[in-house]
């Protein structure tokens, strides 16, 4: 049976892991290499790489901490932050990245998740949306979530697949570290509208949370940042708190 | 020497760093005729099974005529869909012909479930093959596909996805496939490239 991912997100900024509270207040969570061998010692099923400061800094994610962390990792592995063009997707993945995951750029130029979909496959083409509740909608916003973009996501998920996006990876601002649990009703709205695997990221706190949206949620794979760096919660008692409430993991 | 036949189908960066990883030494052939040093084929790829048109008619003869000679050869993802007579995918784009059966797209089954099939799931009841010695009853896997192979006699291990059953690895002689990938199936597919690289470096010790 087909296991519910559990994805560990390292939010890094200047070489290092951080993890702010709706995407402010960064403060320092450690070396990303030493942390993504002991998600994987714990049976993470993936892991994705942020340059969280990448899109207003106008930098590209860092090739050398890409290259560190996949050098001995044999799991899928996602990069995004800042990725703007198919020369800096190239670099990250010439650095070791499985996937690109792609957000102001392809809102920007929704042509680039097509190109890269063509020159990589379009398992390797993530589009990341972040977005907030408006009303009874939606909204994507970009830039790390300082500027709107007039879209909702649901239908920019849609584009988002058939302009040839392998996954969705959706974050409510709303919830973004807060740890108040998964925002599952845009999860699901989300995850309904594609045939794509939709992964929920944004406001995970406790173990229940996944099973909230994995179950109401009809995520495929959920992510989490705050909830492993500072060893509050284990990948493995996650998987077995799932387990015991009949959600297939991988253990 | 590892040949890691790069046709273009996407990005063979973490192949490599897995048979690296391992202690393999890997090469790239510009050309059929430079396999002739290789121990054994390996190919790779993803995406659309149209990409394997690169695999020109010399390609299919060089790599041919190394099975026979005793050369290994395995297919990865779209590469072991390949190893197929063809797929529906790019109906008038031939595969190598040494598994029979067409390639088809997944169904996702009754209750529809999303295609593509991405992420980790078990092998049933793998067959005892080279390939997959040494793994538990239920190992896991990462996949990721919309397109896969029957399940006939080559086939080393069956996986399901929304009750429909395919061909997860394969195994006739030396031609050998995996439809998941094994570069990204940590414990489980080191274990499983080990084998593999294992058999090779036995063959070869043998032919010398």
């Amino acid at each position: 049976m087909l296991a519910k991912r559990i994805i560990a997100c390292l939010d890094v900024r200047d070489g290092q892991v951080v993890k702010g509270v709706k995407f402010e207040g960064l403060r320092s969570a450690g070396d990303p290499s030493a942390l993504a061998r002991r998600y994987n010692v714990e049976g993470i099923d993936e892991l994705v790489i942020l340059d969280v400061t990448a899109t207003l800094e106008k930098r590209l994610a860092m090739a050398r901490t890409v290259r560190a962390v996949a050098s001995e990792l044999f799991i899928p592995l996602s990069v995004g932050g800042g990725i703007r063009d198919a020369d800096d997707a190239a670099a990250v993945v010439e650095a070791g990245a499985d996937k690109v995951s792609l957000n102001s750029a392809a809102l920007a130029d929704p042509g680039l998740i097509t190109r890269l979909a063509t020159q990589y496959g379009s398992q390797a083409v993530i589009v990341a949306i972040d977005a907030k509740r408006e009303g009874d909608h939606y909204a994507v916003y970009s830039r790390s979530g300082t500027t709107a973009a007039a879209r909702d996501a649901v239908e920019w998920a849609r584009e988002a697949e058939s302009r040839g996006a392998g996954e969705i990876l959706l974050t409510s601002i709303d919830r973004d570290g807060t740890k108040s649990g998964f925002d599952c009703e845009m999860t699901a709205a989300v995850s309904t509208a594609v045939n794509i695997p939709v992964i929920a990221s944004g406001g995970a706190g406790s173990f229940d949370d996944f099973v909230d949206v994995f179950t109401t949620g009809r995520a495929d794979a959920a992510l989490a940042a705050s909830i492993f760096h500072y060893s509050e919660k284990s990948v493995t008692g996650l998987k077995e708190h799932l387990r015991r409430h009949a959600i297939p993991v991988r253990l | 020497m590892i040949a890691l036949v790069d046709y273009g189908a996407g990005n063979l960066t973490s192949v490599r760093k897995a048979f690296s990883h391992l202690g393999a030494s890997v090469y790239t052939p510009a050309s059929p005729a430079d396999l002739a040093p290789a121990t054994a084929v390996v190919v790779p790829g993803v995406g659309h099974f149209s990409a394997t048109r690169s695999l020109t008619p010399e390609w299919h003869t060089a790599i041919r005529a190394g099975l026979a000679a005793g050369r290994p050869l395995l297919g990865i993802c779209v590469g072991m869909q390949w190893l197929y007579e063809g797929s529906t995918e790019a109906p008038d784009c031939p595969g190598l012909g040494v598994v029979p059966g067409q390639c088809t797209r997944l169904t996702g089954g009754p209750t529809r479930l999303k295609v593509p099939h991405v992420g980790w799931n078990t092998l049933e009841a793998p067959k005892d093959s080279h390939l997959l010695r040494g793994l538990g009853g239920h190992s896991s896997v990462y996949f990721t596909h919309s397109f896969a192979g029957p399940v006939n006699a080559a086939t080393a291990a069956v996986t399901e996805y929304g009750g429909e059953r395919f061909a997860a690895a394969v195994e006739d002689g030396l031609a050998m496939g995996l439809q998941f990938h094994p570069e990204k199936s940590s414990d489980a597919g080191l274990t499983i490239l080990g084998n593999f690289l294992e058999r090779v470096a036995a063959l070869a010790a043998v032919s010398r």
